[in-house]
């Protein structure tokens, strides 16, 4: 079943769709050009019906390149399909790729996670903050040079937003 | 014949209410607070009771998961996942061993795959229970906690005999798990789910006609299919949401195949089908626990290639192939052959995934949770939009949120 849409994909996006492979298990996966990545999502959610993406994720390759790889992992409910698209990104460049909040709304979190965890930028992104980490957090914990026992610089008291505590008594009614 | 536009407006009820002036107010919810399971932090903006916007800020409980596995050997992460979803760690242990398993091409002997069949069945049945019971418990209804927990301790005393710990139960292992059934087990354990749907008969008594009940979760928190989907959600909060997506039926592993159970499906996916859904499941996983234990034959409980799995104990004093074998598993850890895969699987509360990247050594490369709980957190200020603030103890009840998982 996964097969076909592969097959479909290559021939449809012959310049962005690349490498197909069978993985482990039987897994249906291939590679797309990070540059148009929101364009086979939509045609997979919209013509072969992915309609859920259950996960997305991130891998820190360190020495390769490129050094960075974005990991989709795609359901289609009604045909009981699965497919996996991996896109590389590289290090430099704002180490970014375009985000596919608006194709499926739940990567939200799992973009502002590997936005967190490894410093990819999600262009196009509503929201893209950290999601685990704190904000003054310094560097990205998943990525491998950052180290197991990594310290953090005391972060200085932060001021308390005028929309996060409320009106004060100053300027009660 | 339509009326001028400059009539007098008919009277309302409304006219006769003082006018209170309404100001947007910041109701930070949490991050310790009884009703937040767990430590997370939501930031309400209300305008009198309603809800106008929110947003949540999570990661008190991040303790750094898949850092740590990626610097332990693949046997030594299973102490780690049991940690994910405490209250069913059984499953995560499943759904780790399974991804490596894939991962390493191997096939599990027929006994412990019913093993882990059972187990993670009644853990289903655990993590149900808690849900149903902190949701009654939080609305009011003290009484169903009680019946709900002694329920779930009761299951647990059973994988308590089985494994030894009543929540950190790091029982399965690469290739199998690591005990077989006491003495008599079975037996116990059937009387236990006897006890069990007694309870859940009593349960199912107070609340499921429950008028204050009915009231606080009919309607609210409400989730449309198409938007579940959008969503990502899966488990128990998308088939409430009326699609019938469950792993087991659509990619079964292990023995799921060969059981013979039903997928609840709700109608409204608000709060009340989805308390409706996991008092289905647990019978569903009842049935499919006495099923098991009928089509069970005795046998091996954990493969017998010591690349994978530990000797037992006599070789590894008697033998040097066994001290050898023992030593390198635990010193190196198990090889698994350098590749990528997810894998996936029906958790209490909807899939879970690990997504794993091994470089052909001892250690994984890449251990990716995708945990089940997830994209329904996420949601949450979907579902809670111009809700009452009352009507959010409900929903972020049955969401389930386990913070040991959403938050890793």
């Amino acid at each position: 079943m996964s097969k076909a849409v592969i097959a479909a994909l290559l021939e449809r996006f012959p310049d962005a769709v690349t490498d197909a492979y069978e993985g482990v298990g039987g897994d249906d996966c291939a590679f797309v050009a990070k540059e148009r990545i929101v364009e086979v999502c939509r045609h997979l959610r919209e013509v072969e019906r992915f309609d859920l993406a259950p996960y997305i994720t991130a891998v820190d390759y360190l020495g390769m390149e490129p050094r960075f790889e974005v990991v989709y992992n795609l359901v289609s409910i009604p045909r009981s399909a699965r497919v996996r698209l991996r896109v590389k990104v590289p290090e430099g460049d704002g180490c970014s790729v375009p985000s596919v909040t608006g194709v499926w709304r739940g990567a939200d979190w799992f973009e502002r996670y590997c936005y967190d965890m490894y410093g990819i930028r999600f262009s196009g992104h509503p929201d893209l903050r950290r999601l685990f980490m704190y904000d003054e957090f310094v560097g990205h914990p998943l990525r491998k040079d950052y180290p197991l026992r990594g310290r953090q610089p005391l972060v200085p008291e932060r001021q308390v937003d005028e929309n996060l505590r409320g009106p004060g008594p100053a300027t009660r009614d | 014949m339509t009326a001028p536009a400059h009539s007098p407006p008919a009277p309302s009820a409304q006219e006769n209410d003082a006018p209170l002036p309404v100001k947007r107010m910041v109701v930070n919810l949490g991050p310790s607070h009884p009703a937040m399971h767990g430590v997370t932090r939501a930031v309400v903006e209300l305008e009198g009771e309603t809800i106008r916007a929110m947003k949540l800020d999570i990661g008190f409980l991040h303790r750094g998961f898949e850092k740590s596995c990626e610097t332990v050997t693949w046997g030594q992460c299973f102490p780690y996942t049991d940690r994910l979803n405490y209250v069913s760690s059984i499953m995560n242990n499943v759904g780790f061993a399974l991804a490596v398993e894939k991962l390493c091409r191997l096939e599990v002997p027929e006994r412990a795959r019913y093993l882990r069949v059972v187990t993670s069945e009644l853990h289903r049945i655990c993590d149900h229970l808690t849900l149903v019971g902190a949701m009654a418990m939080e609305l009011g209804a003290g009484t169903v906690f009680f019946f709900a927990i002694e329920g779930r301790d009761l299951i647990w005393d059973r994988l308590t005999e089985l494994c030894g710990a009543r929540l950190t139960s790091n029982y399965a292992r690469i290739g199998g798990v690591s005990r077989d059934l006491p003495e008599g087990w079975a037996d116990k354990t059937l009387r236990t789910l006897d006890r069990v749907a007694e309870l859940c008969e009593e349960i199912h008594g107070l609340l499921t006609r429950n008028r204050i009940f009915l009231d606080r979760t009919r309607g609210t928190g409400r989730v449309p299919r198409q938007d579940a989907i959008e969503l990502g959600f899966t488990g128990p909060c998308l088939r409430a949401s009326g699609e019938a997506y469950d792993v087991r039926k659509a990619f079964p592993y292990l023995v799921y195949d060969r059981l013979d159970f039903d997928i609840p499906v709700g109608a409204n996916g608000d709060n009340f089908d989805r308390y409706l859904m996991r008092m289905e499941e647990m019978r569903q996983s009842d049935r499919i626990v006495r099923q098991c234990f009928q089509q069970m034959q005795p046998g091996e409980i954990i493969v017998q290639d010591f690349r994978y799995a530990l000797p037992p104990k006599p070789l590894v004093y008697g033998t040097i192939e066994g001290v050898m074998a023992h030593f390198k598993l635990v010193m190196e850890g198990i090889k698994v052959p350098a590749g990528e895969a997810y894998s996936y699987t029906e958790a209490a509360n909807g899939e879970l995934g690990f997504y794993l990247v091994s470089d052909g050594g001892g250690r994984p490369y890449k251990l990716g949770l995708r945990a089940p709980g997830w994209p329904m957190l996420a949601a949450l200020p979907f579902m809670t939009k111009d809700a009452l603030l009352a009507d959010l103890i409900p929903t972020f009840d049955s969401i389930n949120m386990i913070g040991g998982e959403v938050e890793q």
